[in-house]
């Protein structure tokens, strides 16, 4: 995604010493301007993946209009996990070459854990609110529904499966995910550092092995994971792969007018394809054949037509969006780059506030002025919340200001889930 | 990432949703009306057509979960309502309607007793509601897709047409219950063997934006389930004769 126009980076250096092989991974990092300057657009497109999510999460109201799933296959979870996957390699595959495996591994284990407790701090207010609904909620033409609250009945397996990672109530797969992913970080950075195609081409073929043997991991009481991890690490481990120098060797591809008009055309396709879930009318448009061939386009397994979808975005927008673009740092886009930066506290308080805006429809009044206001209130709290973060740690930047080596690499890994 | 927002979005969908505004405005938004898109289908309902031209007689089995009954007032549960509607629209047809409840199963494991349900019943329409279970117990939506399709064919092959009825637009539990791959897999199945798909979630929440039922309130007791369930019984009464291209209104 980024453009580290870096000449070392396109070499072939398995043959070559370790030496080698670490200059050739780590030039990109190399080519950073300095500890303090971040890749803005990647924080930006972060926040929007953030605020998009939120939205998602929310039911369907005026502001769900603006949410790119209306108008293609993906959304913003891939925009979210591409991303992921871009920092945290930035992050540790610098961490790995300076440092070495062994230090890598133990602070990409730390994350882990972060992450896992965040998890289970937003299982808890999820336990809260399910409890309150059971109590509080009788109407007889949802007898049957109801009884998904029976979980409730029995706590002990409940909460051991939740900690477990096994009980995942909606909207609440994205963290579980995400810690597959990073646990194992450490063994893609470790091929990536061997080899990034070669990394990437298993990658590739564990997803379609995936497709082929319907590999998946079950869930409590029974089920699935919503988001199939063996076959969602084909977009993170992708992201890992462009920041480690991929994407500059794809520079010229990306550039190329051939690839921006097959983009456009997919899009243009795929937003067709949309506007008939919207407008039932225009459904005969569609052939009956490629209705066929086309559904389900499932999220579970990362879709390809999905991921498709995002790749056509991605490359439109490192296209038409300059790394130096001077609107990165105009004001009006500030609060999207501010959650961007922060990303885990600011997932966790959008799967909040999303809990706390069914709510309040719920219990206040559910018009739609009403769920344009919650969306708007959440989306002005998350920012609140993100500039109160930011503040936090660059007061506290002043006072620690004796690491300063590790501070970089401890703000952008902040920002890394 | 689609269903949850089929309604009338897209913001360069403007156009379409001001006209669907204008349309609403001009209802009465005090009954239960639903809008033509929602009861529209290419499917055609021929066996169905058949029996009530050639044989003046219609038997409809109903195959349902929990939610194709109101407990202790089945008889105002949309079956009976359904039946009701069909009697009053075909005066000269003997309309037989039976319902089986499958109560906690999922598709798989309706799939199993169908045959059973079928025996002895010969009906010329199945009515089958199904998802609810499956999306509660978070089944694999392939293993779904694969339920709802054996189902299909094992319904069709015994020589009845089918109508598939989709889970309930239920806003409480929109946190807790996963409902659109489940949708999504029903419109899928549904357009791949040309049966028509009664689209109850999106009917209840149409009318719950348009403020004929508040689905979100805490203790409605049960009439308001009676009232939705009318609506569902009368809605889908009209689904099926527009389906089996045999409306009164449409003849005439």
């Amino acid at each position: 995604m980024t453009s580290t126009a870096d000449p070392t980076a396109g070499k072939p250096g398995g043959a070559s010493s370790a030496n080698d092989a670490a200059a050739a991974v780590s030039a990109p990092a190399i080519t950073l301007p300095g500890a303090g300057a971040r890749e803005l657009r990647l924080d930006l497109f972060r926040g929007m993946a953030l605020w998009l999510i939120f939205v998602d999460h929310l039911p369907t109201n005026i502001l769900t209009w603006f949410t790119i799933r209306n108008y293609g296959f993906s959304d913003a979870t891939e925009i979210f996990i591409f991303i992921s996957g871009y920092t945290a390699a930035f992050v540790y595959g610098r961490a790995m070459l300076e440092a070495g495996f062994v230090v890598a591994t133990a602070r990409i284990l730390r994350r882990v854990w972060q992450i896992y407790v965040a998890h289970v701090f937003l299982f808890t207010i999820f336990l809260a609110e399910i409890s309150y609904v059971a109590t509080r909620f009788e109407n007889p033409l949802y007898s049957e529904e109801m009884g998904i609250m029976d979980f409730l009945k029995q706590p002990d397996v409940t909460i051991v499966q939740a900690l477990l990672l096994r009980f995942r109530p909606v909207n609440m797969d994205v963290l579980p995910l995400y810690i597959v992913l990073m646990l194992f970080l450490p063994i893609v950075l470790w091929l990536m550092k061997w080899r990034p195609d070669v990394s990437l081409g298993l990658s590739v073929l564990l997803y379609a092995l995936t497709w082929q043997f319907d590999w998946h991991l079950s869930a409590y009481p029974n089920g699935f994971w919503a988001f199939n991890p063996f076959a969602w690490q084909l977009l993170f481990v992708f992201g890992a792969w462009c920041a480690l120098g991929g994407a500059a060797r794809m520079s010229r591809i990306l550039s190329s007018p051939v690839t921006m008009w097959i983009c456009i055309a997919y899009l243009a396709a795929a937003f067709f394809v949309t506007l008939t879930w919207h407008v039932p009318q225009l459904g005969y448009l569609m052939p009956r054949r490629i209705e066929k061939w086309m559904y389900p386009i499932t999220k579970t397994d990362l879709d390809v037509l999905r991921f498709a979808h995002f790749l056509a975005l991605a490359a439109l927008t490192v296209r038409f969006l300059p790394r130096d673009w001077s609107g990165l740092k105009s004001r009006w886009l500030r609060p999207l780059i501010l959650c961007g930066q922060h990303s885990l506290e600011i997932f966790c308080l959008g799967v909040f506030l999303a809990f706390a805006g069914h709510f309040v429809l719920a219990e206040v009044s559910g018009g739609a002025v009403m769920h344009a206001l919650v969306s708007l209130a959440g989306i002005l709290i998350m920012w609140g919340m993100a500039a109160l973060i930011s503040w936090y740690k660059h007061s506290a930047d002043k006072g620690a200001s004796r690491t300063p080596g590790t501070r970089g690499n401890a703000d952008m890994a902040g920002g890394s889930i | 990432m689609r269903p949850g927002s089929r309604a009338l979005t897209g913001a360069v969908l403007l156009a379409a949703c001001l006209a669907a505004g204008f349309a609403r405005g001009q209802e009465a938004p005090r009954n239960c009306d639903v809008p033509a898109y929602l009861l529209s289908t290419d499917s055609v309902l021929l066996k169905v057509a058949d029996s009530i031209k050639n044989t003046h007689s219609l038997k409809v089995l109903v195959i349902g979960s929990r939610s194709s009954t109101i407990v202790s007032s089945e008889a105002s549960a949309y079956p009976a309502r359904l039946h009701a509607a069909l009697k009053e629209r075909l005066p000269s047809v003997a309309v037989d309607l039976s319902v089986e409840l499958q109560t906690g199963k999922t598709a798989e494991e309706v799939d199993a007793n169908l045959v059973k349900l079928l025996e002895g019943k010969k009906p010329n329409l199945v009515i089958w509601q199904t998802g609810t279970v499956d999306a509660m117990r978070a089944v694999d939506p392939d293993d779904f897709r694969g339920a709802v399709d054996g189902g299909l064919a094992a319904l069709q092959s015994a020589g009845a047409d089918v109508v598939l009825v989709n889970l309930q637009y239920s806003p409480r539990t929109e946190t807790m219950i996963s409902a659109p791959p489940y949708l999504d897999h029903l419109r899928v199945a549904a357009q791949q063997h040309d049966v028509p798909l009664f689209d109850r979630f999106s009917i209840m929440r149409h009318w719950n934006e348009v403020g004929d039922f508040d689905l979100f309130s805490t203790f409605p007791g049960v009439e308001m389930a009676k009232r939705v369930h009318a609506c569902l019984g009368r809605a889908l009464s009209k689904f099926v004769l527009d389906a089996a291209r045999l409306d009164p209104a449409q003849q005439n």
